[in-house]
């Protein structure tokens, strides 16, 4: 029994000394892992306590012990890339199910990736939303433009490498760079939480989730209804991204910390923008939908023109 | 070991016999050589196979014979006969047209190659070249119902025809998937099969929406 009490000793001394300095930063190699969650408990404001120790630990040793044994195939052999599709059918479906529903309080990647992040996830369902937004754009242009006597429909087909190009781009760009930035930051500042190039791209992947409904719903050719689906999945997924940077950041300079924030979201809303902008055409105002009688419709058309 | 020890082959016995293995009257060269067969058998032997091939998937049940003896030759006649078929769209030299015959091509192999390579990734035991049959054969259904469509648009492209037409590319759509999941199922893990079927459902759904889309000048 003496060696558990010994134990227990040692926890209320390392308890007590953070007790009397809250603020100390403490790091530790040597100790067993039980140690650095209570202490990165104290370090952290009240709900985020709970958040970690319900997760487990941040970046500690145990992390970076699993990401040595899981990818130790070296980088030319075919079962390297195999560990990034290490995923069962629930687990991507968890994902997704997180990316759509964000639990404030809880980081997307320390809930559902668990350092294992897939690159299932993110490529097919970049390649899922450019076919999506090519479809529905080609859609909704016709149902627009149906009316129009002199309206020929025509596929659209080199939207769809437009469409590529873009999603791509944004979904691996723009994670090489927020990493970079972060790394770049991590060596002046201490940050508690920092993040695998994998993992931001799976948590930008998983994010670009709710854009598939909405460029769906968005054949509706009502520019309210547009704007109000854009506004509400903007909410959803930059919720998402959010809460997974902040506390990556939240230790750095404010502002600088809020900058960064503030860019991840105004790119994710500059791609959904994009996106209806130039894929979907604007309903025309003074157009009459097909259910109109036949007068009105030739009263209008020869306004139009 | 008391019982081995005057285990040993000692210099006296003679040790004789035949080392060649006996293989019966003809070599073994004979029976692979297709040099100095007619060409007609060369070339029917493969049209042959192509056709059982093609019957496979019009009728699908669980063979292994469609995965063991792969070949590119149908997906290939497959491929070309699509994207000819593609051709002669609205607006083929202005930018908004339909998918020019490279775009096809690329479509096909490079989305048959990426669904390979992902079922092979999360750990199919199906090998490339057999999976890449596959996904190339089942095209199949997807082709006749190009061919339909075009005869339907020569009588008319109004709504009737283009109900017509929705109807044949969904249910060539719903035969295509069923015919390669069919094929391809076994052969993954059992509890990432939805993570395998649900690219090949993309690949012939955009394959489809190709087709559906397609209006002649």
């Amino acid at each position: 029994l003496s060696p558990v009490f010994c134990l227990f000793a040692e926890f209320d001394d390392a308890a007590n000394l953070l007790a009397a300095n809250p603020d100390a930063t403490t790091i530790s190699i040597d100790e067993p892992v039980e140690i650095p969650k209570n202490q990165h408990g104290r370090l952290q404001e009240p709900g985020r306590e709970e958040d970690d120790e319900l997760l487990g630990t941040d970046d500690s040793d145990k992390t970076e012990l699993l990401a040595g044994q899981k990818k130790s195939a070296p980088f030319w052999t075919f079962e390297y890339y195999q560990t990034f599709f290490d995923v069962d059918t629930y687990q991507v479906l968890d994902r997704i199910k997180g990316s759509v529903f964000p639990v404030p309080g809880k980081n997307f990647v320390r809930l559902y990736i668990r350092s294992n992040p897939d690159l299932y996830g993110p490529f097919w369902i970049c390649a899922t939303l450019v076919f999506t937004i090519a479809v529905s754009g080609n859609l909704s242009n016709f149902f627009i433009h149906l009316g129009r006597p002199t309206y020929h429909y025509v596929p659209e087909f080199r939207k769809v490498s437009i469409a590529a190009t873009t999603i791509y781009a944004y979904a691996w760009l723009v994670p090489l760079a927020l990493w970079g930035f972060l790394m770049w930051r991590n060596s002046k500042v201490m940050n508690i939480v920092s993040y695998s190039f994998l993992e931001i791209v799976c948590v930008y992947g998983y994010s670009l989730f709710i854009y598939i409904p909405t460029a769906i719903l968005w054949i509706i050719p009502q520019k309210v209804v547009r704007w109000v689906l854009m506004i509400f999945s903007l909410c959803l997924s930059g919720s998402v991204l959010v809460m997974t940077f902040w506390p990556a950041v939240r230790d750095d300079n404010r502002r600088i910390a809020l900058a960064t924030v503030g860019t991840v979201v105004l790119l994710h809303a500059l791609l959904a923008v994009g996106c209806l902008a130039y894929f979907f055409d604007a309903p025309e105002l003074d157009f009459p939908a097909p259910i109109i009688p036949a007068h009105n419709g030739t009263t209008v058309i020869t306004k139009s023109h | 070991f008391p019982g081995l020890a005057d285990v040993s082959i000692s210099e006296d016995i003679p040790v004789e016999g035949e080392i060649t293995v006996p293989v019966g009257s003809r070599s073994p060269d004979e029976d692979y050589s297709t040099l100095d067969e007619p060409v007609k058998d060369t070339i029917m032997r493969d049209l042959k196979a192509v056709g059982k091939k093609f019957i496979h998937v019009m009728y699908p049940k669980k063979s292994s014979t469609l995965l063991r003896d792969w070949d590119l030759w149908g997906p290939l006649v497959l491929c070309v006969s699509l994207a000819l078929m593609l051709q002669g769209g609205s607006a083929d030299s202005k930018d908004d047209g339909g998918p020019q015959f490279a775009e096809v091509f690329v479509i096909i192999w490079f989305g048959a190659v990426v669904i390979t390579l992902n079922s092979k990734l999360l750990g199919g035991t199906i090998s490339f070249f057999q999976s890449l049959c596959v996904l190339g054969y089942c095209i199949l259904p997807l082709t006749m119902a190009m061919l339909v469509c075009r005869l339907v648009l020569l009588a008319g492209s109004g709504t009737v025809s283009f109900i017509i037409r929705l109807i044949i590319v969904v249910a060539m759509f719903g035969w295509s998937t069923l015919a390669s999941t069919a094929f391809l199922a076994d052969s993954q893990p059992p509890n990432r099969k939805a993570l395998v079927v649900y690219p090949i459902f993309l690949f012939y759904f955009v394959i489809s929406w190709m087709i559906l889309t397609f209006t002649p000048q």
